[in-house]
């Protein structure tokens, strides 16, 4: 049996040590910071997920709105980060508070399809905003301002602040599904019935669950917008929602750095597959229906009947 | 005369034509062992549903500690000190045994939304879920997963969550369900210890169990209670006899 | 003129909403017998409307093209649910959810490689060509008028066959308790496989229909899914007649609102900020109906399931 944090502490300790063991290069660089943002997504729909039971299939909205909160305040000619990063985490927030508070109210399948259907509007909303580029999307002429400087432009800054996200991000979920909210959580998800029987009404917890990591993937929206310095309604496709689910399972549904590893393994794959063959969806696609057919306990469950 | 801490008044209940409770009434005293028996689709499971709230009657009221309930749901009538135990066991398994019991201790005391101390190390939740636990014998077994219990210890750990939320009421609903021999013996012991404490109404199988636990036996058939009284009364009731003992003895 | 083209968008409306029926009716009786989510079911309509195009253009006969694909399509969902789906049943929502999202990925891959990227045009049958006049001066194509037809037609057989045949009867018991249905010793699986070909043979047919008036292209079958969702989420899960009226009211809303919204903007705003948000809005109605019945009715309009 391995250590518990032995696994969560190599991957941090690689994702610290990679851009002075020769992975600073641009692209190899941004690919990992890649990873990490879509890991800080794939964490909050991880707590959901595999804390409150709840299967979100329509995670990338909150990506969506936090990346278009950017592209609408640099229009306006806002960049101070101060006034982007809070704006696009509460627009996320607010857009999970409300389609959560339909959403919740159904369970299971229903749930999974009001969350799907909730990001196609957000998906088609976006391509509907010409002023902001439409289905072309958004180019952004410059990264958010960090305290006036243009600390964001510098990808080794930007890669240690994305880690450092991500390593609290990691704690505080943990802390989250450990303290009495997470409890509750936990046990909607294993038997709400009973979490009834004993006087908790699960729907607060659960909306509230939902509205915290709506924020968290906002976090993650914005922080994309920066990476690519370019935002589309492709972001919010329920493509990516899929994706980002497969990120949680791929790197195992017990654990938050599940999603982290879960991210890094799926943008690695990725990346790996595409420069193999253009039809590379070709052998991800079934490479998908094996992993949820047959990895049970995903990535991390393999390292662990190992050690 | 004492005042019922549960009252139910003329409880009606139809799925479709079918009445499944007719005009149910009955009423469990502080500190008393009242029993509802009855032969398999008597209304027993329908009748629970109704006092703990999962279902609503058509018709008639339910008055909890001097309170209309019949409309509240399940959540608000666990608050008022209602505790069900459930029929088929209904256990966190991916719980520890004492995370069970412990949860039900959380929702009787502060809030919940709290989201950073690792509610594990609450020692106020541990201890009076442990005291729980000791009630019903399980307390060597705190740390072991829910999912991993025998049957019977699953079923005293039922007895013990309904116990940690400190109701005022105990509805139980078939504890003894396919416990072995020895499990019965132990969980009658265990229900024997909380009588006179809590209120306790008690729908159940076991004949002898019932007799030997209860101050008062309610007989349902097809949906309807045809007598009520002590278990010597009951023993001795020509149409309880007719109606129900008949088949077993 | 403005009640005029009321009229006209209603019945596009309206022969849209027959469309998105023919889809969505497998798939709530899928999930409604099986509890089994298939994102993978647009596929079917995707597959339905590229074979109807190679069809057509091999044979130049649209009738050919009906009457080849339609076998064809159910062979590739049977081969599907061999292949896939049937290791799905006994598996959480959440592994169906991802494993049909594979699929999905893997067979708008697969048409890509096949078909190209670009989308393909099929003419609209010689016989079906045209207009009928509505009133002096306003026609609607036949074209759309004869899809409407058949779609109600296929809707009155379904309705006929699940209400009043034994097959019918068991199909609606097992939508409402499907243990219950197996435990009556009724092969479920059977039962199964008829439901689930029937429900490719109806999605496929919906896509070989829409191939002449919408382009024929990768994907296609995702945006019908999603609306497909909405409309048997709307009309209560495992319903036909709640699928049917929720499919007619969602093809209503979507259509008319497109075509409306702009103009009913021009009542508040300016020329352009009226056709921006009356194209933002209109999007998103069809999600906020869906929002706001659920609101009411947490079940559906017409909930089968019991308990």
């Amino acid at each position: 049996m391995l250590h518990r944090y032995t696994v969560p502490l190599t991957i941090f300790g690689a994702l610290a040590l990679a851009p002075l063991l020769g992975f600073g290069a641009g692209h190899s660089l941004s690919l990992l910071a890649r990873a990490m943002i879509l890991g800080l997504g794939a964490l909050g729909l991880s707590v959901l997920v595999g804390g409150a039971g709840l299967v979100s299939l329509g995670h990338a909205a909150s990506f969506g709105i936090g990346a278009y909160a950017v592209v609408m305040l640099d229009a306006a000619g806002i960049t101070d980060a101060g006034v982007v990063f809070p704006t696009s985490v509460l627009a996320a927030a607010v857009f999970a508070l409300l389609t959560g508070a339909v959403a919740i109210r159904t369970a299971g399948v229903n749930f999974i399809m009001i969350t799907l259907a909730f990001g196609q509007m957000a998906f088609f909303t976006a391509a509907s905003l010409s002023a902001y580029g439409g289905d072309d999307g958004y180019t952004l002429y410059a990264r958010t301002r960090l305290f006036g400087t243009k600390l964001l432009e510098n990808r080794w800054f930007f890669h240690y602040l994305l880690l450092a996200l991500l390593v609290l991000a990691w704690l505080a979920g943990r802390r989250l599904l450990a303290s009495r909210f997470g409890r509750v959580l936990r046990a909607a998800r294993e038997n709400p019935l009973r979490l009834q029987a004993l006087g908790f009404s699960p729907y607060p917890y659960q909306l509230l669950a939902y509205t915290l990591a709506g924020a968290l993937g906002g976090l993650a929206g914005a922080l994309l917008a920066n990476a690519t310095e370019f935002v589309a309604p492709s972001f919010i496709a329920w493509q990516r929602s899929g994706d980002l689910l497969f990120m949680v399972i791929l790197g195992g549904l017990g654990q938050l750095h599940g999603a982290v590893l879960g991210a890094l393994a799926f943008v690695l794959l990725e990346e790996y597959l595409a420069e193999l063959t253009p039809h590379w969806r070709l052998i991800f696609g079934p490479l998908l229906v094996l992993v949820a057919l047959y990895l049970k306990g995903g990535l991390l469950g393999l390292v662990q009947r190992r050690g | 005369m004492v005042e019922p801490l549960l009252e139910l008044r003329g409880l009606t209940k139809a799925f479709g034509a079918l009445k499944v409770t007719q005009d149910v009434s009955l009423s469990v005293l502080p500190g008393e062992i009242h029993a509802v028996i009855g032969p398999n689709g008597a209304g027993k499971t329908t009748l629970v549903h109704q006092v703990s709230g999962t279902l609503a009657p058509d018709a008639g009221s339910i008055r909890f500690n001097g309170r209309d309930v019949t409309g509240l749901p399940l959540a608000r009538r666990a608050r008022l000190g209602l505790a069900r135990s459930f029929q088929i066991t209904a256990v966190l398994p991916g719980f520890s045994v004492l995370e069970n019991a412990a949860l039900a201790v959380q929702a009787r005391s502060g809030s919940s939304f709290r989201f950073w101390r690792a509610a594990a190390t609450e020692a106020a939740l541990n201890e009076a879920a442990l005291g729980a636990l000791a009630q019903v014998g399980l307390q060597d077994r705190a740390e072991t997963l829910a999912g991993d219990l025998s049957h019977g210890e699953r079923r005293q750990l039922e007895l013990a969550i309904a116990l940690a939320m400190q109701p005022r009421l105990l509805l139980l609903d078939e504890p003894l369900a396919g416990a072995g021999p020895e499990e019965t013996e132990r969980l009658v012991g265990i229900l024997a210890g909380l009588k006179a404490r809590y209120g306790i109404l008690l729908v159940e199988h076991d004949m002898a169990a019932v007799f030997a636990l209860a101050d008062r036996i309610s007989v349902l058939v097809y949906g309807q209670v045809i007598a009520t009284g002590t278990p010597g009364e009951i023993r001795t009731n020509r149409q309880v006899r007719d109606a129900y003992l008949g088949e077993d003895h | 003129m403005n009640t005029q083209l009321l009229l006209i968008q209603s019945l596009n409306g309206l022969q849209f909403g027959v469309l998105l029926f023919l889809v969505a009716a497998g798939l709530t009786l899928v999930f409604g017998v099986m509890d089994f989510i298939n994102l993978a079911h647009g596929v079917q309509y995707m597959l339905g409307a590229y074979l109807g195009a190679s069809f057509a253009a091999a044979t130049g006969s649209f009738w050919w093209a009906l009457l080849l694909a339609l076998p064809v399509a159910l062979l590739a969902g049977l081969l599907l649910e061999w292949l896939v789906f049937r290791h799905l049943y006994a598996r959480d929502h959440l592994a169906q959810v991802l494993a049909t999202f594979g699929v999905i990925l893997s067979l708008n891959q697969l048409v890509r490689m096949v078909w190209g990227s670009a989308p393909l045009q099929v003419p609209v049958p010689a016989l079906l060509e045209g207009g009928i006049q509505l009133m002096p001066g306003l026609t609607w194509p036949t074209y759309r008028a004869a899809i409407l037809l058949a779609g109600l037609a296929t809707a009155g057989l379904l309705w006929l066959v699940v209400e009043r045949t034994r097959i019918g009867a068991l199909v609606r018991a097992g939508a409402s308790n499907a243990p219950m249905v197996a435990a009556l010793g009724v092969d479920i699986h059977r039962l199964f496989m008829l439901v689930f070909g029937c429900g490719a043979m109806l999605a496929g047919f919906a896509g070989v229909m829409a191939a002449p008036i919408l382009s024929v292209e990768p994907g296609m079958g995702d945006t019908v899914l999603i609306l497909a969702f909405v409309v048997i989420v709307i009309g209560g899960i495992g319903s036909v007649r709640g699928a049917f009226i929720a499919a007619l009211l969602v093809g209503l809303i979507e259509t008319l609102g497109r075509s409306l919204m702009p103009d009913l903007m021009r009542l508040f705003l300016a020329a352009s900020p009226a056709r921006q948000t009356g194209a933002a809005l209109a999007s998103m109605l069809v999600y906020v109906a869906m929002a706001g019945i659920l609101a009411w009715r947490p079940r559906g309009l017409f909930p089968v399931r019991a308990g």
